[in-house]
């Protein structure tokens, strides 16, 4: 995979431009640069003064960035998402049925598919979970699943079901695009992504619990300071429900309530942006301030429902990652849609010894990691780089896990000298409310806007595009 | 509503209304300095002094102000009431404040609504405060007093008329009602203090630039059609309900609101704003001379701080 040549979204082997891209490529040489230039300003203008903005964790001075948005679009053919949207479901669905399986009977482990030490032993695995039913069987109501491509394929690379971000990036990038460029709406049949708000909310109204009518639903997010904020408010102003932090809400008699100008409102299905270890500091870490004191005991008494629920690391952990061909081959007897990249496990010693002897050609992540921190990347690292990596792996080998590296696909993207190829991936999101899922066509596309950089978070430097899938190309 | 949204939407709007008073304050005081005065060599005008000292009285940071080390000359007085961060009532954290409150609710507000006190706080924020001399005070001053219009504006333009909105419109007019009410003392007591005694033309340039700060010197002169008059002055500025910085109209709009979100704990909020209302519908400015206009004001502004308090206990408050 490595050795192959740098897929480029927009043009072929020879150079020409891809029929998808077709439309798109004459509108661009036919703009006047210095129009494109001017949008770029107002892009940045409009994202400043919407506050679309995140803030990292560890620089001092608590300044919301800009995550910078780039104005040349990502263009999927809708063949090829047809194809991906039906690969992703399946794969969910798979995870929502092995998620259910680990906190009921635990079939899975018994029948050998997956060895117990990898659930058992895991810091994400929740005992609280064991035997209690959520609404539909639904662990990830909100699924992001991170995908490359490499060659002529798609690999799913991360699978994402705890708290994933990012939908609301998506849906401002549709909308300054719209802004900026009208013309191009009207020329290219570009799916629409607007009404994810509106399946987010009827998934979550979906999975209420037991003898509610009509459900009430809140976001509850950590607050103002936290990184993901203006997501978190997004998504609530958007569904027409209440912002709330821990401090809003408190739980009597196995019940939510929220705190209102006119006293306590019963609360029914939690979208929740806190991580599990907060949620409640009578059963999870006992200093949370974000939390709500005895929302375990409303939540297992079947009372409220959160989304996602409980417990989901487990089956989004690197450590699971390489199993999720076979689960889907166990609960749904079908063929995995999707590629998995071909994982080393570095707790296997056959595995660590290939990994340990291969560094400089590898991508090793913690299995426990996220956000692009804690990995070696070892095309793009110096030796002294890899020899402290390499002492971190051999100390505890079993939080490690290998890849090749891909040769991430390439897109035309906006540099300081004009246009150039950049490293991009795709984070598309799949809704589940027990019996169907849904997804708007598309997702959030990320770039690494470093020369020859595979790392596309925003919080190392990373900006985003605008998605389209075309219908009726190719 | 969420209890907290509704605190949070309470003082994005009196943050606003409170960054405008005090560009209003200031811009009087800058005004009234620039009056012809026959003064020897080296003297300060008595009632220009006073003036800068009340702007600080009345945002009660005098101490404050002194014990920073600053002392009381106009440029001193307006860097510190403009854009010192460490003084809570400057108009920098004013609209930093108004923004942090509307960026906790930005859920519940209109995009329009947000964007727009984000923008005014950005740009306030990078202002380049070196240039803060001669016109470009005025200036800024009226740019501060135009993005509050444009606030209520898009907000009286974008909001559904829910909790939300009366909330904001509580916000507003007791802030407001705060405002004029000092606004009004603090020039009364010129008078009253006989700061100094002043002349005929004097008189005339204090209490119409009073009323040019709070737009009300057109207003005066299309009810009175006749000079200016502290007495009448006051009595527009306290009981004039269609003049929309009153005392009167200020208080009907906050009991108007109120009683749109009654609760079942909010009678006492309800019944003291009633009565101030009614109070002001009903009053003359007769009465209040003879009781004395500081007795009057201080009355008036003690009745709204504890009108304030029941509001933060019958709704605010999470407990």
């Amino acid at each position: 995979m490595l050795s192959e040549p740098i897929y480029d979204e927009m043009h072929d082997e020879a150079g020409l431009v891809r029929q998808h891209y077709g439309k798109y490529e004459r509108w661009l040489q036919a703009t006047d640069p210095s129009r494109i230039a001017q949008k770029r300003v107002e892009a940045d203008r409009v994202f400043n003064r919407a506050g679309i903005t995140f803030s990292v964790y560890g620089e001092s001075d608590g300044k919301e960035r800009l995550i910078p948005f780039d104005l040349i679009p990502r263009i999927i053919p809708g063949k090829e998402w047809k194809q991906l949207e039906k690969g992703l479901k399946q794969r969910v669905l798979a995870l929502n049925l092995f998620l259910h399986d680990i906190y009921h009977r635990q079939k899975i482990l018994r029948d050998g598919v997956v060895p117990d030490e990898y659930i058992i032993g895991n810091a994400q695995y929740r005992p609280e979970m064991r035997d209690v039913d959520v609404p539909g069987g639904v662990y990830a109501h909100i699924a992001g699943i991170d995908i490359v491509r490499a060659g002529d394929e798609y690999y799913v690379l991360e699978d994402n079901l705890r708290v994933p971000s990012g939908v609301s990036y998506m849906l401002e990038n549709r909308r300054l695009m719209m802004r900026l460029f009208p013309e191009l709406f009207s020329s290219n049949r570009i799916a629409p992504v607007e009404h994810y708000p509106d399946l987010l909310l009827s998934s979550l109204r979906a999975v209420h619990p037991v003898g509610v009518v009509d459900p009430t639903v809140v976001v509850l997010t950590p607050g103002a300071y936290n990184s993901a904020y203006f997501e978190h408010a997004f998504l609530a102003h958007n569904m027409g429900v209440d912002l709330v932090e821990g401090k809003d809400l408190f739980v009597e008699n196995e019940t939510v309530f929220k705190r209102t100008i006119h006293g306590p409102k019963r609360v029914d299905v939690i979208y929740r942006r806190v991580d599990d270890d907060f949620l409640d500091p009578l059963v999870f870490r006992s200093d949370s301030m974000l939390g709500v004191p005895g929302l375990m005991s409303a939540y297992r008494a079947g009372r409220v429902t959160l989304a996602n629920a409980i417990g989901t690391g487990v089956a989004d952990d690197k450590s699971i990652y390489p199993f999720v061909p076979d689960i889907i081959r166990y609960y749904l007897s079908e063929e995995p849609i999707l590629n998995n990249v071909p994982t080393y496990q570095c707790r296997k010693p056959e595995d660590l010894a290939y990994t340990l002897e291969h560094l400089p050609e590898l991508v090793v992540k913690e299995t426990h990691g996220a956000g692009g921190y804690g990995m070696l990347v070892g095309p793009t690292s110096t030796q002294a780089e890899i020899e402290a990596f390499r002492s971190r792996l051999k100390a505890n080998p079993n939080a490690y896990i290998a890849q090749p590296t891909l040769a991430l696909s390439a897109c035309p993207t906006f540099v300081e000298n004009g246009v150039a190829p950049r490293h991009i991936d795709l984070r598309p999101f799949v809704l589940s409310s027990g019996k169907s899922s849904t997804m708007v066509p598309g997702g959030l596309t990320r770039v690494a806007l470093k020369e020859g950089s595979l790392v596309v978070n925003s919080s190392q430097g990373g900006g985003t595009k605008d998605t389209w899938v075309v219908e009726g190309a190719c | 509503m969420l209890s907290r949204t509704a605190d949070h939407l309470y003082w994005m709007s009196r943050y606003t209304e409170r960054a405008e008073n005090i560009a209003r304050f200031l811009d009087v005081n800058l005004r009234m300095s620039l009056m012809p005065v026959e003064l020897g060599e080296g003297q300060t005008d008595p009632v220009v002094t006073h003036g800068w000292q009340a702007t600080l009285a009345i945002t009660g940071l005098e101490d404050a102000f002194q014990s920073a080390g600053h002392e009381l000359r106009p440029e001193r007085v307006l860097e510190y009431m403009v854009f010192d961060r460490n003084n809570p009532s400057s108009i920098y954290s004013c609209l930093r404040a108004a923004r942090e409150n509307a960026h906790a609710v930005r859920g519940t507000i209109t995009a329009d609504m947000w964007e727009t006190t984000n923008a005014t706080w950005l740009k306030f924020r990078d202002y380049p405060r070196e240039q803060l001399q001669g016109t470009a005070v005025a200036e800024l001053f009226d740019w501060v007093k135009f993005r509050s219009h444009l606030t209520r504006g898009v907000a009286a333009g974008t909001l559904l008329r829910d909790e939300a909105w009366h909330f904001m419109r509580i916000g507003t007019f007791i802030e407001r009602a705060d405002s004029t009410a000092r606004f009004l003392d603090v020039n009364y007591q010129i008078l009253e203090d006989g700061v100094a005694t002043p002349s005929v033309e004097a008189e005339y340039y204090q209490w119409s630039a009073l009323l040019m700060s709070v737009s009300a010197l057109e207003m005066y002169r299309k009810v009175f059609s006749d000079k200016v008059s502290p007495s009448r002055a006051a009595d527009l500025l306290v009981f004039n309900q269609r003049m929309p910085r009153s005392l009167a109209s200020c208080m009907r709009e906050v009991y108007q609101n109120l009683c749109k979100i009654k609760n079942n704990r909010s009678q006492d909020a309800q019944r003291r704003a009633g009565g101030m209302s009614a109070a002001l519908e009903f009053g003359r400015i007769e009465d209040v001379m003879e009781e004395g206009m500081h007795e009057y004001l201080t009355g008036f502004i003690n009745s709204l701080a504890d009108l304030g308090l029941c509001i933060n206990n019958d709704y605010l408050s999470l407990n």
